[in-house]
């Protein structure tokens, strides 16, 4: 796959009480983003496990965007300040395994902040771009032929 | 609790690298506890392992399987189908699971996955802290139930040393002073007296001197 056609898959986890609604505001407000995030909806930041980044990326996500409430603001208290330190070790985890550390992002963003989710998943669409497409993608063939022998 | 630490993912990678297939096999008791080696935790490391692999350029297979108890003959058999069914086991429990596990299958590999670091307890959530060093004859009963012998820097049980710092170790500042601590508990519970005693040297006999120790219970056994 050359670097010219590469569109990301970008797995976006979207906090129900702000940054879900802020993707849902973002389109009322006719604000244009690029069709690389699935959108994800969470119950809380804070409920992510580091399971989920590892299987999103094992099953070949190229970049992961958790985005929680502002901090002081989780709907659960702390949730997403759990979800930070979550995300912190993840990024240390995904490094030691051979994938950039840039693939997995968190931002805060409130429920009114619709053009700031607008204009992070455009820096992450071009972040993962330059990055290209996640490297466990390039064994993929290897792996198929295991399997059929 | 047994309390220990996963090891790094390419030295796992290091290790596993030769089999096409292995089994990350995690334990539910103390490891589970530290977050070491529970199920969750072999769910994440078979994970990083699986990416880990295929971005070398090598995939490798990794199930994953968690039983009750690796340091125990009758949980492990549980464990027996998915042993046999892969090249090689990557064990997320203690040293004892791990050596556990290799005497019962002679002919299949067994690695440790964590490093098996000390005896300890839950401090407060996200730290464990050495408690126990296991010499094998107890002197907590003389010092109002802290141990010298693991928490003292120096071993001392003619304590302190005179190098403490306020209630710090002089060894690190980050440690408190064990002495300190026993002579605050010793004075909480009426028992000073009794630091006045002078402890001769103890018998390191009992500790890993002269191999590894076994207990055998005749009253038990069949």
């Amino acid at each position: 796959m050359s670097d010219t056609n590469f569109e990301p898959k970008i797995v976006a986890f979207c906090c129900h009480y702000c940054a879900y609604a802020a993707a849902d505001l973002s389109g009322s407000m006719r604000l244009q983003y690029p069709p690389n995030v699935r959108i994800i909806r969470t119950p809380c930041t804070g409920r992510l496990e580091v399971e989920y980044y590892m299987r999103a990326f094992e099953n070949g996500a190229d970049g992961i965007l958790v985005a929680g409430c502002l901090e002081g603001g989780c709907h659960f208290i702390d949730g997403n300040l759990f979800a930070k330190k979550r995300v912190n070790s993840t990024r240390d985890m995904i490094e030691e395994c051979g994938i950039e550390k840039e693939r997995l992002r968190m931002i805060n963003n409130s429920a009114a902040m619709a053009q700031n989710l607008v204009n992070v998943i455009n820096e992450m669409v071009v972040t993962i771009k330059k990055l290209g497409p996640n490297p466990i993608k390039k064994n993929k063939l290897t792996i198929k032929e295991e399997t059929t022998k | 609790m047994i309390v220990a630490e996963r090891k790094k993912i390419p030295e796992l990678y290091e290790i596993i690298k030769e089999h096409k297939q292995i089994l990350v096999l995690g334990c539910g008791t103390c490891v589970t506890v530290c977050l070491a080696g529970g199920e969750r935790e072999v769910s994440i490391i078979a994970s990083a392992l699986r990416i880990a692999s295929r971005t070398a350029g090598n995939p490798i297979r990794v199930n994953e399987f968690t039983i009750e108890r690796q340091c125990d003959n009758v949980f492990i058999e549980g464990a027996a189908e998915a042993i046999k069914n892969n090249d090689a086991v990557l064990s997320l429990g203690c040293g004892a699971g791990v050596q556990a596990i290799a005497e019962r299958y002679p002919d299949k590999p067994v690695y440790a996955g964590l490093d098996t670091s000390f005896l300890g307890i839950l401090e407060e959530r996200g730290v464990w802290t050495e408690k126990c060093a296991q010499c094998g004859a107890c002197v907590l009963a003389d010092f109002g139930g802290i141990c010298p012998v693991t928490r003292c820097a120096k071993h001392m049980l003619n304590g302190p040393c005179g190098g403490s710092r306020e209630d710090r170790c002089e060894i690190d500042a980050k440690q408190p002073c064990a002495w300190q601590l026993i002579y605050t508990r010793m004075k909480n519970i009426g028992q000073l007296d009794k630091l006045k005693e002078i402890h001769s040297i103890k018998n390191w006999g009992t500790s890993l001197d002269g191999g590894s120790r076994t207990i055998i219970r005749e009253d038990h056994r069949i």
